[in-house]
């Protein structure tokens, strides 16, 4: 602090407009919009690993903003209208990456096909974030505790990515999530599309969470698709979110519950065994023991909402 | 600095043209350089919802949007609310209501509510609440604003012994 002077005679402040250079808040890029997938591509390779996609911006500005990445050009998909869909084709969902996030919760096919995916767009963010923030840019982003790689995980969703050298490549979401906002994308490798296969008929679903705030990333998370039949499950599909560098899927739960009656007991116990395996990070947010024991509490009470959706017709 | 680019915007009804760095968000651009500073920013990171403009017809944030990515688009800020001068009816009932304190907050406020009514003109209190709840108020207390949205929409405010005004 310098000396204090007596108010009359301050110097007169000179203003700064934040518009001059360094008082913005990104670091500077250089930046195209191409109006095709072929052309982002192009641009993609020409670049190389210098160069970032922005889609939404929804994790990439901040990022920006806080100096944490600093790309020397973004590529702009904002311009290219060929990746934003939903369609069915065949036995899978497609949709293409520039889809916003409210788009897929708004969709009546993914409410149907993928009902999934639909449960858990309202638990991403807020509506304005949603409004922007495309599921191509969420599954390259690649954030653990994000839902849409959740869902992905647990749907066995299918990945397209192309490039202008190699072309087209169809990666599960197994190999395609590899950790900690890391994928398999190559640095000249777009994300194109993800394919959710469609869910069989008798299928109920759920996404639980436990959040600081409401809209925050989720502390940890259950992902849960049971299918029944008559007083039988046939299948369940559980993955579990924040207790590790990616999404995972608690196989040995699930299989504890195929041909199990769906029964407080018969919850209790995938719950325990989803859970009693894992070993959390600790973090600010909580500890080991305790995102463990929200593993449980979660994972239960996503199959029971799941099993009483699909009684409820799926 | 990097190259600036021309952009062109329709602001509240009005076509306006900026040279701007591609890294200046539509905050920047809205405030420092078409010098409509009713739009707050906050935290610059998505997670307060001061910055809230409505982008096509939907609530976003301009502290995550850069200008060039919206070249062309409609954008509506808390400027283009009043309509002659007077305060629209959603202004009136906020004000009635003491929906807000130090204003800080408000122009967000304002238009992730505007977005609200557009898409569902009789919300509920919860879906009130939870279209509100990426909009942080620090004074207050978010009862008064609920109730603001309430009036604005034609329903009867939160009974008193839940709100103290
Ligand atoms: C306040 C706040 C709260 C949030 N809460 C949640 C939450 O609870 N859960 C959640 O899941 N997310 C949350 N998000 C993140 C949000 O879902 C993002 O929109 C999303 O993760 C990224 O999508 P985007 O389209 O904005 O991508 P961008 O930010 O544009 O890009 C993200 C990354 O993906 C890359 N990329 C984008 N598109 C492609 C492509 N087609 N091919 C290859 N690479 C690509 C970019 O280069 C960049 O590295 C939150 C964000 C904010 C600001
Ligand atoms: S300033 Fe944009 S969300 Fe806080
Ligand atoms: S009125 Fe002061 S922050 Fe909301």
């Amino acid at each position: 602090m310098g000396e204090r002077l007596p108010l009359r005679s301050r110097p007169t402040p000179t203003v700064h407009s934040r518009s001059s250079g360094d008082q913005l808040k990104s670091p500077p890029f250089a930046y195209v919009a191409p109006t095709s997938v072929e052309e982002a591509l192009t641009l993609l390779a020409e670049h190389g690993d210098e160069a970032k996609l922005l889609a939404g911006g929804q994790s990439l500005v901040p990022l920006l903003a806080l100096r944490l990445a600093s790309p020397s050009a973004l590529i702009d998909l904002s311009g290219v209208p060929e990746l934003d869909y939903v369609r069915r084709e065949n036995d899978h969902i497609a949709i293409g990456a520039m889809t916003r996030e409210r788009a897929v919760e708004r969709s009546e096919v993914v409410r149907e096909f993928v009902p999934l995916l639909s449960v858990a767009m309202p638990l991403i963010g807020h509506l304005a974030i949603r409004n922007r923030g495309t599921v191509g840019g969420s599954a390259a982003h690649a954030d653990p505790s994000a839902e849409i790689p959740a869902v992905a995980i647990a749907c066995d969703a299918e990945v397209v990515v192309r490039s202008s050298a190699r072309g087209e490549r169809t990666i599960t979401s197994d190999d395609f999530f590899q950790g900690f906002f890391s994928t398999a994308l190559e640095p000249d490798e777009a994300l194109i599309e993800l394919r959710f296969p469609v869910v069989g008929p008798g299928t109920g679903v759920a996404f639980e969470e436990a959040t600081r705030r409401h809209g925050d990333f989720a502390m940890v998370g259950a992902a849960a698709a049971v299918r029944t039949e008559g007083a039988h499950i046939v299948e369940a599909r559980i993955v579990v979110i924040g207790v590790s560098d990616k999404p995972v899927r608690r196989r040995e739960a699930e299989q504890a519950l195929a041909g199990a009656e769906p029964t407080r007991a018969a919850f209790e116990e995938a719950a325990a065994l989803a859970a009693d395996s894992l070993t959390p990070p600790s973090d600010l947010h909580g500890t080991s023991t305790y995102r463990r024991h929200l593993v449980r509490v979660l994972v239960r009470r996503a199959l029971e909402s799941a099993v009483q959706h699909s009684q409820e017709g799926g | 600095m990097s190259e600036t680019v021309d952009i062109l915007l329709t602001v509240n009804g009005t076509q306006r043209s900026a040279n701007v760095e591609p890294r200046k968000t539509l905050a920047d651009v809205l405030r420092d350089d078409l010098e409509l500073t009713g739009t707050h920013v906050g935290c610059e990171h998505g997670v307060c919802g001061a910055c809230t403009v409505l982008i096509d017809g939907e609530a976003a944030r301009s502290c995550l949007t850069f200008a060039v990515q919206v070249r062309g688009s409609e954008i509506v800020t808390i400027e283009g609310l009043a309509e002659d001068g007077e305060m629209n009816p959603l202004q009136q009932a906020m004000q009635a209501s003491h929906g807000f304190q130090c204003g800080f907050c408000t122009p967000g406020f304002l238009m992730q509510i505007t977005a609200l009514m557009n898409e569902n003109p009789k919300p509920s209190e919860p879906e009130i609440r939870e279209a509100l709840s990426g909009n942080v108020c620090r004074c207050t207390g978010y009862q008064s604003i609920v109730a603001g949205v309430l009036r604005a929409t034609g329903q009867s405010p939160i009974s008193d012994s839940t709100h103290q005004e």
